[in-house]
Order: structure tokens, then C-alpha cells, then sequence
């Protein structure tokens, strides 16, 4: 009895884990790792629904397995050399903290090829690629500064790294087109998930007198805060209107599925090669949700953003930039801002009266 | 709405789901038994919770489903760790990883779908009053519930005969079972309400503080309604300063960050689990010699027949 509850419950473990899969000898396998569950309404979620839109158009010639909630560490490298000796041809593992396992794993496996999120390692048989999230957050910019009464936006930022940073800033500049005296309230909730504790820092925004909402967490918590208290809110990650149909402003959402399509038609004709992509609402990596709840002139101007960041006309950090210390930032890219430094961005515009924690 | 009304107004609502799971808890490891599985069962009872209100319209019956499902839990850990006698942390460990496991696999169909929240109290007049009227009388039910259930528990364990038996085979289960009670019985009973408490916790998140059911939306909470027993030294009073402090430092270092108070934000959100540890110690040193916890607990009985 004893052995039959242990071997069940085992069973389930594995189920647990959610490993999915046919066999299909003839098929280009293709694996992919993530770090939450596909349900999460986020970063996760949007990622699948990439795997999907892939799999829609190359589901002929391909199939798909996927690891959910594979917690960062040495836990993932055993995952994702799973997925490399089950035959997986193009791995792509979807976190930042898979990093150096996919490194290592990749120079174990050199006939697979491996693709990592929102990483700056490479090597032959390991890409990166990444999104532009900064171009949505400063049409958001506009659309806060335009919305607010109080002049005061609330920010829930998950942890100080160079992404989420780069994004205050952008809300920053493009709400300073519009009031150059815009304030912003900036908390730090610590986690990229907790519904309950994302909740707790939008209904504290609210009550220090915030009256919209932007976050860099992945719930739809603070939406659905924003929603009760009559409050307007910025989505993240995922369409989020079904939690405020009177509050969501618009989304910055992460669209995979155009590049999951080239990369794995790349692995099906034998072109793939690493390199490092970046890509924005150009190449439709990065898509604003619809303009709702806003008159039409502020509709109309953050139409008007998108499309000129789109033709490259616009610039999220174009020069001159000015530090919190008031002193002016390096211009490396000539108009604006190079790649590695908005990479690597750490510090905040002016305007901003907070400091970066820790720093 | 003042700001400090507001606080007060969150830093409930936070408790709220910490105060009911540990009072399970507590009353389980009062009978000796030790189920670290709390963390399994809430996020059980959040997913179940959640699809009965969703499927039904329903707060009451969302909350029913949320304690059947903790209770359904409990019971296989209740099988495992009385029928078998199998290690209780181990455990409580699986049943926690197969809890995360199972409420995906519920929640699956749920995922995106909204309610409406758990409807608070509203007396004309009494909710009115300024500052303390929303307090006192505009809750939802459940927190009224929760200080209810710490009353209730604590009238339980002191003042009944029943309690003092629990208690009796948490401190010592040979002596209870040659007294002639049925140690076994009276384990069940508290791991299946502490099952009942869990799954009512892990309802709660999605029926009243965020509308809607995200896999590993209880994030932890689990966790902390065990540590808070320990801090309560099992018992039910210092339960209720527990989960409302832990609950305080919680909102007020998340107003502290808005109000630009200069100290790095990860130190603040430690700050919660920093006060528990320095509680914890001033406990332990005010204490006059011995342990206060139930002595036989996580110990395994296996009656001679």
C-alpha cells in the first residue's frame, strides 16, 4: 500500500512538472522553459501564446515540448539538458537567471541550438534576444501625464536591474513632453509575482495620492485595485482590460510569436546562426493594447508616438539626457542613447526624487 | 478616507488570510501533529474557492468549496501520517509540492476569469463614523470570521473538556491513549481543521483581496502561517498580535517606500520576516525555562492493539 501511495504520488510529481509531448519522428523538435506557469496572465503566458502562434503556422513540420515553472538555477540546467538529450533541436529558455545553465548546457550540446531571453551571454550555438519595452513605457509616459489630475503617477517596480529601470526613466521623459513638473511615487514590491502584495502596493499609491497606476510586476493585481478605486492603470506584459474595462489605459505587451516563427523557419532551413535580438514595435516584438479609456486628442497623440517610434523618427532616450544628479549623460549613440547603455541603464533621469535602492 | 484609516484598512485585509490558516495550524499542532502542508492546502482551497464562486456567483459557496478543498487535502495527509504512520515533515513537504501541482491543474480553466469581490459590511450610522466606522463595522466576513474562529479556538482549548484532551495528546499521546482516548481520532479531527482553516486562507485571496486565480497566487502565505505559530507560542491571543503585526510591518513599509523614506527597499521587504525573528528572540528570553511547545509534536503514535 505504502509503495503503491509513494510510486502515485512520484506519478503525480512528474505530471506536476508538466512535461508535454508526442513522438513524431520526422519533426523538428523544439523545447521551451518557463519559469512560471502558462496560466500566470504574463510574461509566461505571453510566451506560450508565442509557442502557439509558432506552432499554428510550422505545426506540419514541428513539435513543441515545454517545462513550466522551472525555478532559476541549478534546477533549470537539469531541465533544459533534459529537453536537449529528448532530441529537442532549438531550445529556447525564457528567463533572465537561465543564463549561465543554457550556456553550459550549450557547450555540452553543440549540434542543438539554444535561444536565450533577455540575456547578454552568446556563444556559437546560444542567441539572445529581447524586447524594446521602453518604447510602450514612454507612450505610457505620455498617456499618464495627459490622464493625470494629480500629477502623480504610481509606479510598482519588481527589482532595481537595468530593464526595469531603463522603463522608470522612459515613463519619465515621455511624461515630461507633456508636464515637466510630473512627480512619480516608485514602489519596490521585490518579487516579479505576488498578487496579493502587488495589490497592497497599488491600494498604498492610491492613498498617497497616485491616480495612475503603472507596474513591473506581472499580476493583474494593481489593475484590478486601480478598477475598484476609480483609479486609471497602465497593463503589463498581457492585454489586462478584462480587470478594469474602465481602467486600463493601454499594455505594453510582449509578442514572441513573430520571432519564434523566423527562428525555428531559420532552424528548418538550416540557416539559423546566433546572434542578438532586440527588437521593438518595429518589429512587433513589442504591441501597445488598444487606446481606451481617454479622450481622443490623447488617443490620438499616443497613436502619434507609436508611430513615430515605429519609423524610427523618435527616440525614447534621445540626447540630451539628464541625470538625477543634474549632470548631463554620455551620448554614445550620437542622437541618443546606445543599446548598452540603456542595457545597462542605472541610474534616473532628473525628475525623479527618489534613489535606486541599494545604490 | 484618511490615510491612516486606509492603513489600518489594508493591513487587516493582509492579515486576514495569515490569522485563519495559523489557527488551523495551531489547533493541529496542538494535538501533536506537525503539517508543514499549510502552503499546499491554501493554494488548493484559493483554486477551488475560486472556481466554486466563479461556477456559482457565489461568495458563501466559493468559501465552502475553498474548506472542502482544504479538508480533502488534509485528509490525505491525515492517511499518510495517521493511517501509515509516515514521517509528518516529509509530508507536509509533498503535500505542499503536490497542492501547487493540483491547483494548476484546477485553476487551468479558471485562469482570466474574474468575480466580484466578497461584499463588506455596511450599517448606516455605525460605518459612517469617521475613522473608526469603516474599521468596525465595513469589513468583509471573513475577518470578522477569523477573530471569531481565535475566540472560538481559544474558548475550545481552554475551556472545554474536548480542548483539554486535544491538548492532552499533543503533549503526551501514550498517556492520553492509556486514559483511553483514541489519539489517532482526535489527530484527525485537528489536521482536518486545520485543513478546513487552510483551504478558507487560500479562499479568501481570490474571493476578497484579488478578484481572480493565477497559479502561486498565495506566494508564501503558507509559510508565514506556520513561522507565526511558532512566534504565538501556540497560543491563539498572541496568534492575533502576530498576523495583525506582521500584517502592519507589511503595508507600512510599502506607504514607507511611497513616502520616500531613504532606506534601500530590500531591507524593507525583509522588515516583516525581521520583526518576526526579533519577536521570536524577546520571546524566548522572557520565557521562564522550557519549551512551550506541545511536547510530543511531529512525533508518530502507533497504538498497540
Amino acid at each position: 500500500m505504502k509503495k503503491i501511495l509513494i510510486a502515485a504520488t512520484a506519478a503525480m510529481l512528474v505530471t506536476g512538472a508538466g512535461l508535454f509531448g508526442a513522438s513524431a519522428a520526422d519533426k523538428l523538435k523544439v523545447g521551451f522553459i518557463y519559469i512560471g506557469p502558462v496560466g500566470d496572465l504574463g510574461w509566461t503566458y505571453q510566451h506560450d501564446l508565442g509557442r502557439l502562434a509558432m506552432l499554428k503556422e510550422l505545426g506540419d513540420k514541428v513539435e513543441t515540448t515545454f517545462l513550466e515553472n522551472v525555478s532559476e538555477g541549478p534546477d533549470s540546467e537539469r531541465s533544459i539538458e533534459q529537453l536537449a538529450r529528448a532530441g529537442n533541436k532549438l531550445i529556447f529558455t525564457t528567463s533572465f537567471g537561465y543564463m549561465e545553465p543554457t550556456l553550459k548546457v550549450a557547450k555540452k550540446y553543440p549540434n542543438v541550438h539554444f535561444e536565450h531571453a533577455t540575456g547578454y551571454k552568446r556563444d556559437k550555438n546560444m542567441s539572445t534576444y529581447s524586447g524594446r519595452f521602453y518604447e510602450g513605457r514612454y507612450i505610457q509616459g505620455i498617456i499618464a501625464a495627459k490622464m493625470s489630475k494629480s500629477g502623480v503617477l504610481g509606479y510598482i517596480a519588481s527589482f532595481p536591474i537595468p530593464e526595469v529601470i531603463s522603463g522608470i526613466n522612459a515613463t519619465m521623459l515621455g511624461a515630461q513632453t507633456i508636464n515637466p513638473n510630473i512627480k512619480v511615487k516608485i514602489i519596490w514590491a521585490n518579487t516579479w509575482f505576488d498578487p496579493g502584495k502587488e495589490a497592497d502596493a497599488a491600494k498604498a499609491l492610491i492613498d498617497q495620492g497616485a491616480d495612475i497606476i503603472m507596474q513591473h510586476t506581472d499580476s493583474p493585481a494593481a489593475m484590478q485595485v486601480a478598477a475598484e478605486r476609480g483609479k486609471l492603470a497602465f497593463g503589463q506584459d498581457s492585454e489586462m482590460i478584462k480587470f478594469g474595462p474602465k481602467a486600463q489605459l493601454t499594455s505594453t505587451m510582449n509578442n514572441w510569436g513573430p520571432y519564434y516563427i523566423e527562428r525555428v523557419k531559420a532552424e528548418l532551413n538550416g540557416t539559423w546562426k546566433s546572434e542578438d535580438f532586440w527588437g521593438g514595435l518595429k518589429s512587433k516584438i513589442v504591441v501597445m493594447a488598444p487606446y481606451t479609456n481617454m479622450p481622443d486628442d490623447v488617443k490620438k497623440l499616443a497613436m502619434e508616438t507609436e508611430a513615430a517610434i515605429t519609423e524610427g523618427k523618435l527616440q525614447p532616450f534621445k540626447c540630451p539626457i539628464v541625470g538625477q544628479d543634474g549632470k548631463e549623460v554620455e551620448c554614445k549613440g550620437g542622437t541618443h542613447l546606445d543599446d548598452g547603455q540603456v542595457l545597462g541603464m542605472n541610474f534616473y533621469v532628473k525628475g525623479i526624487d527618489e534613489k535606486i535602492p541599494g545604490k | 478616507m484618511g490615510l491612516i484609516e486606509a492603513i489600518i484598512l489594508a493591513v487587516l485585509a493582509a492579515s486576514t488570510p495569515l490569522l485563519l490558516a495559523a489557527t488551523g495550524e495551531l489547533v493541529t499542532e496542538r494535538s501533536g501533529v506537525l503539517n508543514l502542508g499549510v502552503e499546499g492546502m491554501m493554494i488548493v482551497g484559493a483554486a477551488c474557492g475560486f472556481g466554486g464562486a466563479w461556477l456559482s456567483g457565489s461568495v458563501i459557496i466559493g468559501a465552502l468549496c475553498g474548506i472542502a478543498a482544504g479538508v480533502l487535502m488534509s485528509l490525505i495527509f491525515a492517511l499518510m501520517t495517521l493511517g501509515l504512520a509516515v514521517n509528518q515533515v516529509a509530508t507536509g513537504l509533498a503535500l505542499t509540492i503536490l497542492g501547487i501541482g493540483l491547483s494548476g491543474l484546477i485553476g487551468s480553466r479558471f485562469v482570466g476569469e474574474k468575480i466580484s469581490l466578497a461584499p463588506h459590511l455596511y450599517i448606516p450610522g455605525l460605518t459612517d463614523i469617521p475613522l473608526i466606522g469603516r474599521i468596525l463595522f465595513g469589513e468583509d466576513a471573513f475577518v470578522y470570521l477569523s477573530l471569531a474562529l481565535v475566540a472560538g479556538v481559544w474558548f475550545f482549548l481552554y475551556k472545554t473538556r474536548a480542548g483539554l484532551i486535544l491538548r492532552a495528546a499533543g503533549d503526551n499521546h501514550a498517556s492520553a491513549h492509556a486514559l483511553g482516548y483514541s489519539v489517532l481520532r482526535i489527530r484527525m479531527f485537528a489536521v482536518m481543521f486545520g485543513g478546513a482553516c487552510a483551504g478558507l486562507a487560500g479562499a479568501y485571496l481570490p474571493l476578497a483581496y484579488t478578484p481572480f486565480f493565477i497559479p502561486g497566487m498565495t506566494a508564501g502565505r503558507g509559510w508565514i502561517a506556520l513561522a507565526l505559530v511558532v512566534f504565538a507560542s501556540w497560543l491563539p491571543g498572541r496568534l492575533v498580535i502576530g498576523a495583525y503585526l506582521f500584517g502592519a510591518v507589511t503595508i507600512l513599509q510599502l506607504h514607507a517606500q511611497g513616502w520616500g523614506v531613504g532606506i534601500p527597499s530590500q531591507l524593507m521587504s525583509a522588515l516583516p520576516y525581521l520583526a518576526t525573528v526579533i519577536v521570536l528572540v524577546l520571546i524566548s528570553r522572557a520565557r521562564t525555562g522550557g519549551s512551550t511547545a506541545p511536547a510530543a509534536l511531529g512525533t508518530v503514535f502507533v497504538p498497540d492493539r
